[in-house]
């Protein structure tokens, strides 16, 4: 929470323009509150651009959502391909894509995930037979989790 | 006056209203999910309060929700951005019942302009072409249609948008399949399963309008051209409309101007139209009654903060700008940068960013809320910042925008950065004035 802002667009702009005419590589400056790198990169033909790179009091700690990306130790199972919500059925009340002991083939497909507004079928991905299905509908997954077990 | 706006959205433009806000002078207090408690508009506003968890339906989308935490801090405004409940009529009427401003129009123009068939039937009044076509309520009643229009045609939804409920045929025995697609999706997109028929016009160009209101008079403030398109989705804007007659913009901005004055619109406003790209004839869509992703290539061009205008007009202020003092200058380009992949179907790909080095320089801007760190929610959609240039000509917006993706630099998940990089260096793009078929043909 703070008073202000820092830096609008057209500050970021003139700052740029100083480096860029200067013998300088990179400004770094860090308050308590940011830091802020204006640094040169290789543009195209030689030419140097400029970025910039903000980051943000206690933005980084925690990387809690990142435990996802849980790489499924069971050969067996069937694996989320993003992270999202992850549903049984198509529609709520319709009968499942697949059910314990149904045989699955490659294009099978054996869920939906969600993700940022967009359906995702999952496929089987190979032939077998569905064990158990591993995460209630409705259960939001990381990437790479074990959505259902094969036999 | 407004004191205390409360900001009934998240991300870029949860951060872009934000800084106007507070250069206004104008307290702010962010509506975020719990999904959204830690991202940056949430540091940067005065006061953030959560209103759900991260599914939408449960925190932005949730009206009463919404509306409550804005009574309980006390705001005395609420800026619903763009998507979520921004051009939603029930909304409006809750916010105003509660006694708060509304910053948009009035709650009969989002009733007009939400259902596209009174929308294209304002339009009509208010004498501006459209395309042939138009409702059709049984399966007999869209074969009539498509009669009339002939094929290639499109279905569309009536409540729709952003793509949704959409489908174009182009032979008469694929009509039935795509009408239960279409109904289907716009069923489950908008809870409502009417479509309407519209013809299909082969080489189109997206062209819009910007508009700005305060209920009496009305003013343009030109064109921005939204041609390339994926799955109906923008991902490049410019301003003004390049390689077209300096007449046909023209009309087309005095067209905008006539239907924003019959409406008596308040506020910021987008009139989108159809043009051919041949013989730039032009023919009305519809009427956004919000604040555009993709308005800060007009800023770049006139020099107007148009959240500053919306705020001005929301206050009850008379626009005090003219049409004559809006000179637009030069030529902008806005590019989204959204965290999908384009080399697989532009699957979303949310996730955390590593590193997140965004150009900088001389008639650079860029609009995100995405710094080192940065998270990208899988429940919302995939937005990750804006990337504006400004140039004196074209050719100088296109070089600058050349020089800003090759600096872009995220880590963490793909994002739409190297199809940008191979658009601009298409000849057809360099050329300017490219249709809606422009990502069909882009090499790879």
């Amino acid at each position: 929470m703070t008073e202000d802002l820092p830096l609008s667009h057209e500050d970021i702009a003139e700052i740029a323009a100083i480096l860029e005419k200067s013998g300088y590589r990179e400004l770094d400056l860090a308050t308590r509150r940011f830091r802020l790198r204006v640094g040169k990169a290789d543009g195209p033909q030689g030419e140097p651009a400029i970025t910039q790179e903000w980051q943000w009091a206690g933005a980084m700690g925690e990387a809690a959502t990142e435990a996802g990306d849980a790489v499924a130790a069971d050969p067996d199972a069937i694996c989320s391909p993003l992270p999202g919500t992850f549903y049984h059925a198509p529609q709520p009340g319709a009968p499942p894509f697949v059910r314990p002991g149904d045989a699955v083939g490659p294009e099978t497909v054996i869920g939906i995930v969600e993700t940022m507004k967009l359906m995702n079928p999952v496929h089987a991905g190979r032939s077998g037979k569905v064990a158990e299905i591993l995460v209630p509908d409705g259960t939001l997954v990381p990437k790479g989790a074990a959505l259902v077990r094969l036999s | 006056m407004i004191r205390k706006l409360f900001i009934a959205n998240r991300g870029e433009i949860a951060l872009r209203v934000i800084r106007t806000a507070s250069r206004m002078g104008i307290e702010t207090v962010l509506a975020v999910s719990e999904a959204d408690a830690g991202s940056l508009p949430a540091r940067l506003a005065d006061h953030a309060v959560t209103v759900g968890p991260g599914p939408s339906p449960q925190s932005y989308l949730a009206i009463e929700r919404v509306v409550d935490a804005a009574v309980r801090a006390g705001c005395d405004a609420v800026h619903p951005g763009y998507g979520f409940l921004s051009e939603n009529a029930a909304f409006a009427r809750a916010v105003e019942s509660a006694g708060l401003r509304f910053v948009g129009p009035a709650i009969s123009t989002l009733e007009g302009m939400g259902d596209k068939l009174a929308a294209r039937a304002l339009a009509v009044e208010a004498g501006l072409p459209v395309l042939p076509g138009g409702a059709a309520q049984t399966r007999e009643a869209v074969h009539a249609r498509a009669a009339q229009t002939g094929f290639p045609l499109l279905l569309k939804a009536v409540a729709g948008g952003g793509g949704k409920g959409m489908r174009r045929v182009d032979r008469a025995q694929d009509l039935d399949a795509a009408l239960d697609m279409a109904q289907a999706e716009a069923q489950a997109a908008f809870g409502n399963s009417a479509v309407y028929v519209e013809r299909f016009v082969a080489r189109g160009r997206h062209v819009e309008v910007q508009v700005l209101g305060d209920g009496t008079n009305a003013i343009h403030l030109g064109t921005r051209d939204c041609s390339i398109q994926r799955r109906f989705q923008k991902l490049v804007e410019e301003a003004p409309a390049p390689a077209m007659p300096l007449a046909a913009r023209e009309g087309i901005e005095q067209a905008a101007v006539r239907l924003a004055r019959h409406l008596g619109y308040r506020g910021a406003g987008t009139a989108e139209f159809l043009v051919d790209a041949d013989d730039f004839s032009f023919y009305f869509l519809e009427l956004n009654a919000r604040i555009q992703v993709e308005h800060p290539v007009t800023e770049a061009i006139t020099g107007v903060d148009l959240v500053e205008q919306q705020l001005l007009v929301a206050m009850g202020k008379p626009l005090t700008l003219t049409q004559d003092m809006v000179r637009p200058h030069g030529h902008a380009i806005e590019v989204r940068i959204n965290a999908e992949d384009p080399d697989a179907g532009f699957r979303p790909s949310p996730g955390r960013a590593g590193r997140a080095a965004w150009p900088a320089g001389e008639g650079v801007r860029v609009d995100t809320h995405i710094s080192v760190g940065g998270e990208v929610p899988p429940f919302y959609d995939s937005l990750m910042g804006k990337l504006i240039v400004h140039g004196e000509t074209r050719e100088e917006a296109v070089h600058r925008l050349g020089k800003a993706l090759a600096a872009l630099h995220i880590e963490g998940m793909p994002t739409t950065a190297p199809l940008h990089r191979r658009i601009i260096a298409d000849p057809r793009f360099i050329a300017g004035g490219v249709d809606t078929g422009f990502l069909e043909g882009l090499g790879q």
